[in-house]
């Protein structure tokens, strides 16, 4: 009964929810955006760190740092409040937490096995994964030859498993093939997540249901726009688009059809909470769209917290994070190649 | 003869047996009601405070000491609960085996009940109120300290209730007054 979670919800979720608040306010403000965008050199930006709560990770790097280090160590801490989080909850909320990490897992996954058919080195490829998608069995994807073969291997033991029934063709492993398989499963994923939001209820069904159904239309949207121009259909451009959102199915239905962006454009204008976004962008222009995305994004992630006793503040919190390690990354991006006009480009104020 | 059993209907009606129930009964269960629920309510919102609290001072150690105010305001509802349950029950006194199923007797004893249900579960809703007013207070506090004292003002009203169940108790449990001995 959606009203009444606060009487019980503090007793598993209570401690859990006021520390998620309580790292809530360690995220990076404008004022220190705004101070890191002023750096000359990598050292300044830790310097400038040392005094957030990143502080602690970056200290014992010797100079010269790389961006990559610094990315590193932020997704360290990350990891950190992760893990001390999961291993305090209890169920519902622990099956939560873990279904928040599948996303990275599936990335991990088609990293390592596109890394394969280029012909990478599997130690190299395990290194760049994200560690918050890491699994045991991980390595042993680079054994695979088919999709039938990477799930009859690795996949069928890990939370992945579920998601793989649409995906199981005995064709070999090629670019398309990935992509389309990466994009098989993140649907399903998505999926299974709103299902197992909606069975909890509540404020968390409602708060969880809005941020997946937004997660469920930009992927579409960026699906339809970067199919522009390949040999996919539509009907399996079709096929890639999550069953539920905004969008779904009569948007769905019209975006399959697009054949450029201003045709995109004219599609989501239908619906008010994209018009906005799209008006901020000129008509042809396509790169300002991700960013435009984000902000949306951290909005509605902003938003999560306004409600208490609920498990949508969890996933607003990993996915700040995530968002700031970004800005983070492309700040660094741009002082270490001189090329600080840029940074406003893509950096997303969180407050 | 002439008793309980003229006021009432026919002899096999509802009405009939819960009149023939003895009216200690109904008095020794409001005074139990009165502070077993209260207990339950101050309990109740003592943990919806302390989860909370516990975690948002980690990141926040200076709002522990004034967020204690909140522990105390449910236990004060507790406190209600157990002044009132003393009160009640030195109302509750014997009568002569042939009064007592008279009027008087029925009447006494189903004030020092409806007294009881009446703070019991004041208190009870007093206490849920104040606890969870107290767990948003604690994280509120430990984003932005201006916002303590406001919310405080908020956790006062509801405190406030408790209060309500407690006066109107008493009031009711004042005019309990069982047949003398004759």
């Amino acid at each position: 009964m959606y009203g009444f979670e606060a009487l019980t919800f503090n007793i598993h979720g209570g401690y859990l929810e006021a520390i998620v608040r309580g790292h809530r306010s360690g995220l990076l403000t404008a004022a220190d955006y705004n101070n890191l965008c002023q750096c000359e050199t990598l050292d300044d930006i830790k310097m400038h760190l040392s005094a957030t709560e990143y502080g602690s990770y970056l200290q014992n790097e010797p100079s010269p740092l790389h961006t990559t280090t610094i990315v590193e160590k932020c997704t360290l801490k990350l990891v950190e409040d992760y893990k001390h989080m999961l291993c305090q909850a209890t169920e519902p909320l622990a099956t939560f937490l873990e279904y928040i990490t599948y996303g990275h897992m599936i990335d991990n996954v088609v990293l390592i096995v596109t890394g394969t058919l280029h012909e990478r080195d599997v130690q190299e490829l395990l290194e760049k994964c994200h560690p918050l998608g890491m699994f045991d069995s991980i390595a042993t994807l680079a054994v695979a030859q088919n999709m039938r073969e990477l799930y009859r291997l690795v996949l069928v033991d890990t939370p992945l498993a579920p998601y793989f029934s649409e995906c199981i063709t005995s064709e070999d492993l090629d670019d398309m093939n990935i992509e389309i398989m990466r994009n098989t499963l993140y649907k399903a994923y998505l999926e299974d997540f709103y299902k197992f939001c909606q069975k909890l209820g509540g404020a968390t069904a409602e708060i969880m249901s809005d941020l997946l159904s937004f997660e469920a239309d930009r992927r579409a949207v960026n699906i339809t726009i970067n199919s522009i121009g390949t040999e996919l259909t539509r009907d399996d451009r079709k096929k890639l688009y999550s069953s539920f959102g905004l969008l779904y199915p009569y948007g769905h239905e019209e975006l399959a059809v697009c054949e450029d962006i201003d045709q995109v454009r004219g599609v989501m204008e239908k619906y008010p909470p994209y018009q906005s976004i799209f008006a901020k962008l000129s008509y042809g222009e396509s790169q300002m769209l991700d960013k435009a995305f984000y902000e949306e994004e951290v909005k509605r992630l902003c938003l999560a917290f306004e409600q208490q006793f609920h498990y949508g503040v969890f996933f607003a919190y990993m996915r700040l994070r995530e968002q700031e390690i970004r800005n983070l990354m492309w700040i660094s991006e741009c002082v270490a190649q001189n090329q600080k006009s840029r940074v406003h480009d893509s950096v997303v104020f969180i407050f | 003869i002439f008793g309980p059993s003229i006021m009432v209907g026919a002899s096999s009606s509802w009405s009939r047996a819960l009149v023939q129930i003895s009216p200690y009964t109904f008095a020794a269960i409001g005074i139990a009601i009165a502070i077993g629920v209260s207990v339950l309510g101050a309990a109740w919102g003592i943990y919806i405070t302390g989860s909370s609290l516990i975690g948002a001072s980690i990141k926040a150690p200076r709002i522990t000491s004034k967020n204690l105010i909140s522990v105390i305001f449910c236990e004060a509802v507790a406190i209600y609960g157990v002044i009132v349950a003393i009160i009640l029950q030195t109302k509750l006194e014997s009568v002569p085996a042939s009064q007592i199923h008279a009027p008087e007797s029925l009447r006494a004893g189903y004030a020092i009940f409806a007294s009881g249900i009446i703070v019991g579960f004041a208190n009870l809703v007093c206490g849920l109120c104040v606890g969870i007013i107290g767990s948003s207070c604690a994280l509120s506090d430990a984003q932005n300290s201006s916002l303590f004292v406001k919310i405080l003002v908020i956790e006062i009203f509801g405190s406030a209730l408790g209060l309500f169940g407690v006066i109107v108790g008493i009031i009711m449990s004042a005019q309990a007054t069982w047949p003398s001995k004759i």
